[in-house]
């Protein structure tokens, strides 16, 4: 500690802290521009001098000086003003002064310092170039608007994209009264390096980055701030709606430093894509299907409808005959509500949400392995892992901000190990980078964990201690060498050792993965394999090292918490346990059903059969999220009676009897739960449009007309209610998670919370190591279809699309499907960059734009699945992993041809 | 500007072998590696700029941004001969924008232009650092001192006659 004194009073500093930093955190305020907080000092506004003594006549710049000692610093004088407010009028003389049409009016740094130092803004004449606005790198671009002339030169925007984006995007462009802030060549900036994720804007503290959607549409200090959580990915980022009340619109997204775990950052979904929320496509009526049309109706019709025939269906055919898909894009509420719907008024166990398309083999594999199916560690500790695993994961696009965390750690040294068939921007950067083929992760992580096991560079002590069935599992992997996995993944012998080496002897390492690893007919053993791995090392149960699955959707942990999945109630109590039962029948006043239920897979395949008749679809799309569209459309259309409840027209609900209109995730208080357990809430910024409702208002009078009355009158009731039942959740309340949120498990009011799992003792007790045998794809690749395509995500656009695809920003950078190609692999079909293709399975085609380039592998391909016009769901394979009955998204046969489907 | 020369596709052969002899590649590395590239094209083109980022995993913005910074880079084609005629003060009370403009009146070209035949690039210079030979240009690498707007044609005469024999 360092005690120095600021204007008089005494306060204490850390060692290595600026004058700048001290005197904030002591809340004492000095004038700056070009300071913020996470990016490194440059000293370039010169608004931060101080002195250092009574009478001194040198200032010091507070932003670039540390502190020391005994330190006297005096942050305003007579001296000190008016040298700032020369450093005022410099600026005043190249800022073109137009506060008056100015969205920043009110929220502008330099109009309050011109404002607090009296600073003269005609002394120095003006240095304007042009009174209309020149073109530059933002002129065709819709999302940002840079304007040279608000432009202070402060080099924020700069410096936060190198710094923290790490893209670099823009720089300085010429020097001295020219210098602008520009692209390389002056490029627009959707043709850039740029990721377009708003960091400029955020950190701009003049009216010289702007929204330009948001121009004109409110000033921002009129605006009405709502803190809520993002709605995207599962990363769980905290941001403030900007509300203009009186249009009831959301004008733009903001966030700040010290704001949830995002600390000030969004991706370009969070910051920008929310036109979604006012789109005139949003559904505003009840629809009922009438006579083959689908005709508007009252909600008092539609409930009724829905509740009739459910509870018909229901009686007539035996409760197996309907089935209730829950949503992760909606509330914890909302999914607690649904899957106590399926159980009370349903009878059934026929509920199941998305994570069966996602993460379901992560709650499974890791439930087994470890007793706890979430995220081992947090997101604030990934800047301290000193070894980074990532397999089948593309952070930077698919979570963002758990991205700039890795690029922190990467900053900080940490060595970075990728296992990828595709070249991601991590993977380029990769200490190692392992490109194996789709489908082979079993093959190379057994053969890393022999080699391991060989070399003897497991963590005896801790497996001895803390896990057991060592030796089944040591003996199923003796028979994968790295040769023979190095041959069948494709990849190098060396490159698997130093892989094996580097995460074994990490201190600490920490596995992170997504998609690629549990979207597989194999999933759930990928999945538990890498519990091996970590178990074999000792790499859990400590901070910064576990594993880490990266939850896709905004609360598909809280929907998996809910247990809106078929053979567990919320907190993953099995309804087989006799204690468990008694304790939920008691609260509910039902008896719970003891049916199987069923997987959303399940359900469609029923449909086919005929076994389903009533299907009731909150918030989902299975039409395009299913694999085998076709097949899908076919069997939903076999459904007597289907419901979705949507807040756009979405491919499913096109096929529905009844369609009601829901809320989204602006429009309605409750909580997300974020990948790293950590319960959010999500706040009302905007009323929902035409007759719109929140769906646990839905939910809740369905139930009412199927039988089982519920009244709640504010989603803070259902949640009191849920953590009375769910363990995990039982100290948590709406007050205590008002500004920061709680991770479970949380068992009491005064618990803090868990940063990290399975600390001195796994949930499950020991650590249970399995052995995996490595099962090849079910489609492996032949003479007809010689190429293994994989799906995915992409930055700008989120799953189904329908969200994204309203967003003028996401559109306009990526406009339509494409696929991408090995150089290699191109030139044998001779197909050309840009050039349109057709993309063909056994289940059928689509046409997509040919991205060549040695992104991919020479025997794969690869394609998002945003495009509702190229569905990439028409192609993928209907083979389900046998635990969850997850889809092999990430692995089936597929060939190529010219030209259009 | 010359148009068929900018549309000339570029050998971009020579940014690996330049770059193959600045490793292992930092940042410190960019300024002279563009130095080589320019001497190359004799400017920077567009394309070269984005193979140097692509090559050493530079971003592209902060290699332009260094471009755009130092008065010696230049993205648009550049003269052969790039003539730098100082116009610092001991040059000013000599004289030098007489002959400045007397050189300008020779190629047709004004400050900061380049010739249609791309022999020549005229740009003034705060000062060369020479004042004793002033009023002084730089043509390349090499001083020419003492100049009267007539010596200064001369030279011109002499370097484009050299350019008109070696064709």
């Amino acid at each position: 500690m360092i005690r120095l004194t600021i204007n008089g009073q005494e306060v204490q500093a850390e060692s290595g802290q600026t004058i700048m930093e001290a005197a904030l955190c002591n809340g004492i305020d000095i004038p700056h521009l070009c300071h913020e907080e996470r990016l490194t000092p440059v000293g370039a506004c010169r608004m931060c001098q101080v002195l250092l003594s009574e009478g001194d006549y040198k200032p010091v710049l507070a932003c670039s000086t540390k502190v020391s000692d005994g330190l006297t610093v005096i942050t305003e004088s007579d001296e000190l003003t008016s040298r700032r407010r020369a450093v005022l009028e410099l600026l005043l003389s190249e800022h073109r002064i137009a506060c008056t049409t100015c969205d920043s009016d009110g929220a502008c740094k330099l109009q309050d310092y011109a404002y607090r130092y009296g600073a003269d803004e005609s002394l120095f004449g003006s240095h304007q170039h042009d009174r209309k606005m020149p073109a530059n790198y933002t002129s065709e671009n819709r999302g940002i608007e840079y304007d040279i002339e608000k432009c202070i030169r402060c080099s924020r925007c700069v410096r936060f994209c190198e710094e923290i984006q790490r893209v670099s995007a823009i720089a300085f462009d010429g020097r001295g009264i020219d210098m602008k802030v520009n692209t390389a060549h002056g490029r627009t900036l959707h043709i850039s390096d740029c990721e377009l994720c708003g960091g400029c804007i955020r950190v701009c503290p003049t009216g010289a980055l702007s929204e330009k959607a948001a121009k004109g549409s409110g000033r921002k200090k009129d605006l009405v701030k709502t803190k809520t959580t993002c709605t995207y990915c599962g990363v769980g980022c905290q941001l403030e709606l900007n509300v203009d009340p009186k249009a009831n619109k959301v004008v733009r997204v903001t966030t700040k430093p010290g704001m949830g775990l995002n600390d000030g950052n969004l991706c370009v979904k969070g910051h920008f894509a929310y036109d979604f929320i006012s789109s005139p496509e949003r559904l505003t009526k009840p629809f009922i299907r009438k006579e083959g049309i689908l005709k508007e109706a009252t909600w008092h019709e539609a409930i009724d409808l829905v509740g009739k025939r459910m509870r018909e269906i229901r009686d007539k055919y035996g409760p197996n005959s309907i089935a209730f898909l829950s949503s992760c894009r909606c509330s914890n509420e909302e999914n607690y509500l649904m899957q106590k719907l399926a159980r009370t008024a349903g009878r059934t166990n026929n509920i199941d949400q998305c994570a069966t398309t996602c993460h379901a083999p992560t709650v499974a594999g890791l439930s087994s392995a470890f007793g706890s199916g979430a995220m081992t560690n947090s997101v604030v500790e990934i800047k301290n892992c000193k070894v980074i695993f990532v397999i089948g994961s593309n952070p930077t696009e698919a979570h963002p901000i758990v991205g700039l965390e890795m690029k922190k750690a990467m900053a900080r040294g940490a060595k970075l190990i990728v296992c990828d068939p595709r070249k991601t921007w991590m993977a380029k950067r990769a200490d190692i980078h392992i490109q194996h083929r789709p489908g082979s992760d079993n093959m190379l992580i057994n053969a890393m964990m022999n080699y391991i096991v060989e070399e003897k560079l497991y963590n005896k002590d801790f497996i001895d201690a803390r896990c057991e069935e060592f030796e089944a599992f040591r003996k199923n992997i003796e028979s994968y060498s790295i040769k023979k996995a190095a041959k069948y993944c494709g990849v190098s012998e060396e490159d698997m050792k130093s892989a094996a080496r580097m995460y074994a002897l990490g201190e600490p390492s920490s596995i992170f993965y997504t998609l690629g690893i549990t979207e597989h007919s194999c999933g759930t053993d990928n999945v538990k394999n890498l519990a091996n791995l970590a178990m074999l090392c000792g790499q859990i149960g400590k901070w910064a090292s576990g594993v880490n699955p990266l939850r896709g959707q905004n609360n598909v942990q809280g929907g998996c918490d809910m247990c809106a999945m078929p053979h567990v109630l919320p907190g993953y109590q099995k309804w087989t346990d006799p204690v468990v039962r008694e304790k939920f029948e008691k609260a509910w006043g039902v008896s719970l059903p003891m049916d199987e239920g069923g997987r959303v897979t399940h359900f469609i395949e029923r449909a086919g059969t005929g076994e389903l008749r009533g299907f009731y679809v909150m918030g989902e799309d299975p039409v395009m999220s299913e694999p085998n569209q076709h097949k899908v459309i076919k069997y939903l259309k076999k459904l007597d009676f289907l419901v979705c409840q949507e807040i756009f027209m979405s491919e499913t609900a096109k096929l529905a009897d009844v369609i009601l209109p829901g809320a989204c995730f602006a429009e309605k208080d409750g909580t997300f739960t974020a990948s790293e357990r950590r319960v959010q809430r999500i706040r009302k910024a905007v009323t929902p449009p035409g007759d719109a409702r929140p769906d646990w208002q839905i939910t809740s009078d369905i139930s009412t007309r199927m039988g089982y009355p519920m009244k709640y009158s504010h989603p803070g009731e259902v949640f009191d209610e849920m953590v009375l039942l769910n363990p995990l959740y039982a100290g948590i309340d709406y007050k205590r998670i008002d500004e920061d949120g709680l991770q479970w498990p949380c068992p009491t009011k005064d618990h803090p919370g868990t940063i990290f799992l399975h600390e001195g003792t796994f949930k499950r007790g020991k650590g249970l190591f399995q052995p995996i045998v490595f099962r090849p794809q079910k489609e492996e690749p032949d003479k007809e279809y010689p190429l293994i395509l994989s799906t995915g995500r992409t930055l700008y656009h989120y799953n189904v699309g329908n969200m994204t695809r309203k967003s003028g920003i996401s559109d306009q950078k990526q406009k339509e499907c494409f696929v991408e190609i090995n150089t290699v692999t191109a030139a044998k079909y001779s197909i050309s960059d840009k050039e349109q293709v057709k993309v063909i399975t056994r289940r059928g085609s689509i046409s997509a734009l040919a991205r060549v380039s040695k992104r991919v592998r020479e025997d794969s391909i690869w394609m998002p699945f945003h495009f509702v016009e190229a569905p990439a769901n028409i192609l993928t394979n209907d083979v389900f992993d046998p635990v969850t009955a997850t889809a092999e998204y990430k692995c089936c046969a597929a060939e190529l041809e010219k030209g259009v489907s | 500007m010359n148009k068929d020369l900018e549309e000339k596709a570029i050998d971009l052969s020579v940014i690996s072998k330049i770059i193959s002899d600045h490793q292992p590649f930092s940042q410190e590395e960019v300024i002279s590696s563009l130095q080589e590239i320019q001497d190359s094209y004799g400017y920077l083109p567009k394309e070269a700029i984005d193979e140097l980022a692509e090559l050493t995993g530079t971003p592209v913005a902060k290699i332009y941004g260094v471009v755009t910074f130092y008065s010696g880079f230049f993205l648009t084609p550049h003269g052969k001969h790039s003539i730098k005629m100082c116009r610092g003060t001991a040059c000013h009370v000599k004289k030098a924008p007489k002959i400045l403009s007397a050189i300008s009146g020779y190629l047709g070209i004004k400050d900061g232009e380049t010739t249609d035949d791309m022999l020549f690039s005229l740009e003034s210079i705060a000062c060369l650092g020479t004042c004793f030979l002033s009023p002084i240009m730089l043509i390349g690498n090499q001083y020419y001192g003492k100049l009267t707007p007539k010596s200064a044609i001369k030279i011109l005469e002499g370097i484009a006659k050299e350019e008109q024999d070696k064709k």
